[in-house]
């Protein structure tokens, strides 16, 4: 691609018989813009170098510029696949720096719709996982399933795929009695689906071909690299931040984390269809525990729009309608401090970490993101392997690039 | 090009000959490519970003692509169509102008999402600020992101757009 | 184990280097001197009771806005785990200005390579003994590093590459079918004999 004439990295040459080839940012395999420059000897991967950056967008500058309200739109944007989980870990974070607290109805609410974003994306993963191996049937029986979900969030919040439905103190409305119902047939019929899946490929000889004993990582070395979420759990290391550090209603619910033992694509493969399995026995019991009361906290600071039973106001020269608070640029009374929260989001841990320094604008916000971290482990996993393992690969680590880039 | 010393041509302008009854000709010949272009436009996969998820659920069960002719192609050189879904970067525009020069004529690009149309919310040092800056844009589709029926809007309004070109497969245009 | 308990542990085990400790809801943050950091951070993780295998993030901060009593203008912030005792601790080493540089910890623990080569590419700060330190997510070549605090959202400068892609935009745009549809540009491109069929 143009990066060969103005790069200044040094690209092995090759001789003999190992040539170098790039697979360039526009590629369909490679889940978004990602660049990965291989040598190759026949086949078989002598270096791999990839290179990412092609989607940075400047969230970490952007979020300074903006209040804490306003950047959270942002966090859609980054894993884009499951969008709620974000939102949730942002909200999580900016609460526990701002000291507010939430309402313990608006916490199972984002507990469902944390689940819900896990089974979509482990849902999306499957499907295009399986299809760059070669099952193109397990894509068009997940995006069925998919529909399904994104019709209830859309029933949920009015958007599929973009939401911003948490806020800083709870969220935004209520659950509506046909979306408790429709999620209820949903949760009825999704173990089913999921055996489905698992007859099209659980056994089949060249799934398991191409996955058993492929992309090796051991534990120690797994940790070292900063792998999390279920790269991790595939290799034994027994590490779910939702029963490390139980947050929203986790720790009142009952549910297992599984964990594989081989450590290979197909061990992390388990890992994610189990985790699905969990999530349905999670919602389950979210919605038979729902309790009535309030959906957002009444001390939240001006920040937020809307809060239910806040009076008309002007903002600037037009009205926005019955419920706006009007948002102030710079205040001092906020607390001042920094801290780092981690979420377990699909891909792995998803931290936020803030600094406040008691204005409306977080003076520093870092997005730490798995997908980064998972691509930068991806030479470790795939050194000495072939070409179509590299495929494998990168669809194991399960990355999208909108977080990896930020 | 050339004195053209043929007895049967007419002048309907000045300097301008045609071959007479040549119009009954072209004119279906118009019809009939445009008709084959639009029936069967064949994308280029260029997802960027969150749009392309949306993109994907176009083309995936509920919302079917596939019944407008519409296939994905992985390399440029076979497609003729380029779905620009997502933010570009500066990073990446060179990359995208690359893929564009080496589609062949004729080619037809559509802007999907407020990413690719005009930077979105991206008001950063890092962003392109829409996708025109880099490329000539035929349909933009605004959304963030577009819902798949609003891209199947897009993709029915580039059929339109085709439908009214005139003389696009010919080296005399 | 308690994370003032381990902070105090760190501090006997290298006298002089522990400047201050904040704890705020329920975390604790300790600003260090960046000389021993390797060895601090060998410590943290092998020491058996404190045991921070899991380094959860890596980052820059620059200071240039806010007020600190103790502090330079940049930071280096470890927030580290430790899964087997569940407890963490966050280290805040200083760099300063004239000199922004600080040991690599990528021996400690390799994820950290990739968290380094961000930290270089949005704030400018050199560690020493990186296997590849570059640029990661802006192009090579490109000039400034947008995190500091004086680097306005959209950037001064435009990047090298974007001017060039655009003079290349510039001159392929003849090539376009609208410029070369008969009827509607007629003169406005230049049209060169025998360049008309592409």
């Amino acid at each position: 691609m143009s990066d060969t004439e103005q790069t200044s990295i040094e690209v092995p040459v090759a001789d003999g018989d190992r040539y170098s080839i790039k697979m360039g940012p526009q590629h369909p395999a490679t889940h978004g813009v990602l660049r990965v420059d291989l040598e190759l000897d026949g086949e078989t991967i002598v270096e791999c170098t990839p290179h990412v950056g092609y989607l940075h967008r400047g969230f970490d500058k952007f979020a300074e510029n903006r209040t804490y309200a306003q950047a959270m739109v942002l966090t859609d944007r980054l894993d884009y696949i499951a969008a709620m989980s974000n939102n949730v870990g942002f909200c999580l974070a900016v609460e526990q720096l701002l000291d507010i607290n939430v309402p313990v109805r608006a916490k199972y609410i984002r507990t469902i719709a944390c689940e819900m974003s896990r089974i979509a994306s482990h849902l999306l993963w499957l499907a295009t996982h399986a299809l760059d191996i070669g099952a193109m049937t397990v894509f068009l029986y997940c995006f069925r399933e998919r529909e399904i979900l994104l019709d209830l969030f859309e029933e949920l919040c009015g958007a599929r795929l973009t939401f911003s439905y948490p806020r800083i103190g709870g969220v935004r409305q209520d659950v509506t009695v046909r979306f408790i119902e429709e999620l209820q047939r949903f949760i009825n019929i999704f173990p089913s689906k999921i055996a489905e899946y698992e007859t099209l490929i659980d056994t089949n000889r060249i799934w398991l071909k191409r996955t058993v004993g492929v992309g090796y990582v051991s534990g120690e070395e797994a940790l070292s690299l900063g792998l999390t979420g279920a790269c991790l759990r595939g290799s034994g290391v027994d590490y779910d931040i939702r029963k490390h550090r139980p947050y929203e209603v986790y720790g009142q619910l009952d549910f297992e984390v599984p964990l594989g033992t081989d450590g290979d694509i197909y061990a992390r493969y388990r890992c994610r269809m189990e985790e699905m399995h969990q999530s349905n026995r999670i919602l389950q019991q979210c919605i038979d525990q729902l309790p009535p009361g309030p959906i957002i906290s009444k001390d939240a600071p001006e920040l937020l729009m809307p809060v239910q039973g806040a009076r008309k106001v002007h903002y600037g020269r037009s009205t926005y309608g019955t419920r706006l608070v009007g948002i102030s640029r710079e205040r001092e009374h906020l607390p001042k401090g920094d801290i780092y929260v981690s979420t377990e989001v699909p891909k792995g841990e998803l931290g936020f970490y803030f600094i406040s320094d008691g204005t409306a604008r977080p003076y520093r916000m870092h997005i730490r993101a798995p997908s980064f971290i998972h691509i930068g482990a991806l030479p470790a996993l795939s050194k000495g392997e072939l070409i179509a393992d590299l495929i494998a690969n990168i669809g194991s680590l399960d990355v999208v690039l909108g977080e990896c880039d930020r | 090009m050339g004195e053209i010393k043929a007895p049967g041509l007419v002048e309907i302008e000045e300097g301008v000959r045609m071959i007479p009854g040549a119009n009954t000709l072209i004119g279906p010949l118009n019809k009939i490519v445009n008709w084959s272009r639009s029936g069967s436009i064949w994308p280029v996969t260029f997802g960027l970003a969150c749009c392309a998820i949306e993109m994907m659920d176009a083309g995936a069960s509920t919302n079917d692509l596939d019944r407008f002719g519409i296939i994905f192609r992985a390399s440029p050189r076979q497609a003729d169509c380029m779905v620009v879904a997502g933010t570009l970067t500066k990073k990446m525009s060179p990359v995208l102008r690359r893929v564009y020069d080496q589609m062949p004529e004729p080619r037809y690009v559509l802007a999907m999402g407020s990413c690719a149309c005009s930077g979105g919310i991206f008001e950063t040092y890092a962003v392109t600020q829409g996708v025109d800056q880099i490329l000539p844009v035929d349909v933009y589709v605004p959304g963030c992101p577009p819902r798949p029926e609003a891209l199947l809007e897009g993709f029915l309004k580039l059929q339109e757009k085709i439908d009214q070109e005139q003389y696009r497969w010919s080296q005399w245009r | 184990m308690e994370p003032m308990e381990i902070v105090r542990r760190l501090d006997t085990a290298f006298p002089g280097e522990v400047l201050e400790s904040i704890a705020y809801q329920g975390q604790v943050g300790v600003l260090v001197r960046r000389e021993r950091i390797v060895a601090m951070m060998q410590w943290l993780r092998d020491m058996p009771e404190v045991q921070m295998n899991h380094l959860m993030d890596l980052c820059g901060v620059d200071n240039k806005k806010r007020q600190l009593e103790k502090g330079e203008r940049f930071e280096v912030v470890y927030n580290l785990y430790s899964i087997s005792h569940r407890h963490s601790l966050r280290i805040r080493a200083m760099i300063p200005e004239n000199d922004p540089s600080i040991d690599s910890v990528t021996g400690v623990w390799t994820g950290a390579n990739w968290h380094e080569r961000e930290c270089f590419d949005l704030f400018g700060i050199t560690f020493n003994n990186h296997p590849d330190l570059r640029r990661i997510l802006l192009p090579d070549d490109w000039e400034g590093f947008p995190l500091r605090k004086e680097y306005s959202l959209k950037g001064k400068k435009e990047w090298q590459g974007m001017i060039d892609l655009q003079e290349k935009v510039a001159k392929l745009a003849k090539y376009d079918f609208s410029s070369q549809q008969s009827g509607t540009d007629k003169g406005s491109t230049a049209q060169e004999p025998g360049e008309k069929h592409e």
